[in-house]
C-alpha cells in the first residue's frame, strides 16, 4: 500500500550536500506494524516526512494507496494528511491552548465536520485510549504518557490508513513507553491501521511485523516477524544502536 | 480504498465562525499575550478619539455663539475665527500615533507567529490549510483590534468629558454634540479595526508559509 522506490533526499547547504536518503526502496502492506531502526541521523525522520506528504524526494517516488504524492498540490496534501495519515511525535505536539477534547477534535473539524460532531467523535476515541475522564484538561495538566495517549487519539480520530509515529516513546520512561507501544499495537489489531514507527527502542521490535534497518540513508536490512523471533537472542549482542 | 490521485479533492475550507471560535479559545487561554497587543491599540485609539471629540465639542460650542462661552474658548486658546479647525501639527501627531500603533501590532503579531511555529506545523500535519492559518491570524488581530479600540474609545470619551467639563463647565453639556460624538466614536472604532487587520497581513502570510517539516524541527 505504501511503496517507496529509489527515494533520495539531498539537502544543499551552501556548498555542502547532505545525503539524507540514498535510494530507499521499501513496500509496506495495509495493516502492517513496521519499525524503522537506525542510528541518529540515518534518515528515519526524513523518510517519514516523505510518506506523510510533508516533504518531497529529490529523486524517486513515493506512492500511497496508488497515489503519487509528488503530484498533489498543497490543498490536496492537506486533505491527504488530514484523512489518511495520523502523526504521532516524540514531543507529543499537542496544541497547548486546547483541551484534550479540542486537540482530538480538531482533525475532524479540518475534515469538514461540525465542532459538535467532532467533539462527540473525539470523546469516543479518548474513551478508547483510557482518557475519558480527562477531556477538559489542558496538555500541561496531564502527564507525558497521558499527553501521548491524547496524541494517539488525535492521530486515530479521522480513521487514517497509516499512523506515522516518530520515536513515540522517546520522551517517556520505560514503563510508560511500554504502555504506549501496547496501545499502538491494540489499535493496529482493532482498527487494521498501518503503523510505522521510528525507534531506538528494542521493545518495539517484538510486536513488529517488519523491521527496517536504515544506516546512513540506505536500507541495510529488512526483517520480518519470523526473522525477528529467531534473531531476538542476538539483537542485544549486535551494536545496532 | 483511497481515490486515485486525479480525484483526490482539495481540502475543505474551515468556515469563518469556526475559525473564530478556535481563535477566541486560543486568545482566552493566552490572555496576557492578547493584552500586550491590545495596549498599543488602546492608547492610540484613545488619543485619536480624544482629539476627534474635542474637535466636535469645540465646533458645537462655537456654533452656540454665546459671549460667556466665547471668553472661555479664547482662554482655552481656541481660534474662533478660523472655526476651531484642527491644525496640521495635530493631524500629523495623530497620524504618527496611528503609525506607531500599527508597527506595534505588526511586531506583536510576528512574535505570536514565531512563538507558535511548532503549533502551526502540527496543525498542518493534522490537515490545516494555509488558508486556515491565515484566517486564524486575521481573526486574532481583528478581535484584539476591535476590543482594544472599544477600550480606547471609552478612555478617550471619559478623558474628553472630564477635560471639557473642567474647561467649559455646564456649557459642555448644554452644547453636547450627540451626533458628532457618535461619529467620532465610530470613526475611532473603525480606525482601530482597520489598523489591526492591516497589521495582520504580513504576519498571517508568514505564518501560512511555514512548512511543517521546518516548523516541527524547531525546538521549544
Ligand atoms: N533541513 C535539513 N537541512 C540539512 N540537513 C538536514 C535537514 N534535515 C535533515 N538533515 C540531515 O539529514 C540526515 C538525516 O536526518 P533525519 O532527521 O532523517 O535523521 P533521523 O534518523 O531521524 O535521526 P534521529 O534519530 O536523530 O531523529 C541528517 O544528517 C540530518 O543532519
Ligand atoms: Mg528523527
Amino acid at each position: 500500500m505504501i511503496s517507496c522506490s529509489g527515494v533520495t533526499k539531498v539537502y544543499v547547504m551552501g556548498k555542502e550536500e547532505v545525503h539524507a536518503l540514498r535510494g530507499v526502496s521499501i513496500d509496506i502492506e495495509q495493516g502492517e506494524y513496521v519499525s524503522i531502526m537506525g542510528p541518529s541521523g540515518s534518515g528515519k525522520s526524513t523518510l517519514f516526512n516523505m510518506v506523510g506528504g510533508l516533504d518531497t524526494p529529490t529523486t524517486g517516488e513515493v506512492q500511497v494507496a496508488g497515489c503519487r504524492l509528488a503530484d498533489l498540490n498543497s490543498s490536496q496534501l492537506a486533505w491527504f494528511r488530514c484523512r489518511k495519515i495520523g502523526f504521532i511525535f516524540q514531543s507529543f505536539n499537542l496544541i497547548p491552548t486546547m483541551s484534550a477534547l479540542e486537540n482530538v477534535a480538531i482533525p475532524r473539524v479540518f475534515a469538514g465536520e461540525t465542532p459538535r460532531a467532532a467533539r462527540e467523535a473525539a470523546r469516543r476515541v479518548l474513551d478508547r485510549v483510557g482518557l475519558g475522564h480527562r477531556l477538559d484538561h489542558l496538555p500541561s495538566q496531564v502527564s507525558g504518557g497521558q499527553q501521548q495517549r491524547i496524541a494517539i487519539a488525535r492521530a486515530l480520530v479521522n480513521e487514517p490508513l497509516i499512523v506515522l509515529a516518530d520515536e513515540p516513546t522517546g520522551n517517556l520512561d520505560l514503563h510508560t513507553g511500554e504502555e504506549i507501544i501496547d496501545l499502538l499495537n491494540e489499535m493496529k489489531a482493532n482498527l487494521g491501521v498501518t503503523i510505522i514507527t521510528a525507534t531506538h527502542d528494542m521493545k518495539m521490535l517484538s510486536c513488529s511485523d517488519k523491521i527496517v534497518r536504515i544506516e546512513d540513508g540506505s536500507v541495510k536490512r529488512v526483517d520480518t516477524q519470523a526473522d525477528v523471533n529467531v534473531k531476538v537472542g542476538t539483537i542485544d549482542g549486535e551494536t545496532v544502536l | 480504498m483511497m481515490p486515485k490521485q486525479d480525484v483526490i479533492p482539495e481540502q475543505t475550507a474551515v468556515s469563518w465562525p469556526i475559525v473564530m471560535s478556535v481563535s477566541m479559545a486560543g486568545m482566552r487561554r493566552r490572555f496576557s499575550r492578547a493584552m500586550i497587543t491590545m495596549v498599543g491599540v488602546v492608547l492610540a485609539i484613545a488619543f485619536l478619539c480624544y482629539m476627534l471629540l474635542n474637535e466636535t465639542f469645540v465646533q458645537s460650542m462655537i456654533a452656540e455663539g454665546s459671549d460667556d462661552l466665547n471668553i472661555l474658548l479664547q482662554n482655552a486658546n481656541v481660534d474662533i475665527l478660523s472655526g476651531g479647525g484642527t491644525d496640521q501639527m495635530t493631524v500629523l501627531l495623530i497620524g504618527l500615533t496611528l503609525l506607531t500603533s500599527l508597527v506595534g501590532i505588526i511586531n506583536a503579531m510576528l512574535m505570536a507567529v514565531t512563538e507558535r511555529v511548532r503549533e502551526i506545523g502540527t496543525l498542518k500535519c493534522l490537515g490545516a490549510t494555509d488558508q486556515f492559518v491565515v484566517r486564524t491570524y486575521f481573526v486574532e488581530s481583528a478581535v484584539q483590534g476591535v476590543c482594544g479600540s472599544a477600550l480606547g474609545m471609552v478612555l478617550g470619551l471619559v478623558v474628553s468629558m472630564v477635560v471639557n467639563l473642567k474647561t467649559y463647565g455646564w456649557f459642555a453639556l448644554k452644547t453636547f454634540p450627540a451626533g458628532g460624538v457618535v461619529v467620532a466614536l465610530l470613526v475611532s472604532l473603525g480606525a482601530g479595526a482597520v489598523l489591526s487587520v492591516v497589521a495582520a497581513i504580513i504576519p498571517a502570510y508568514m505564518a501560512a508559509r511555514k512548512q511543517p517539516v521546518e516548523a516541527l524541527r524547531v525546538e521549544e
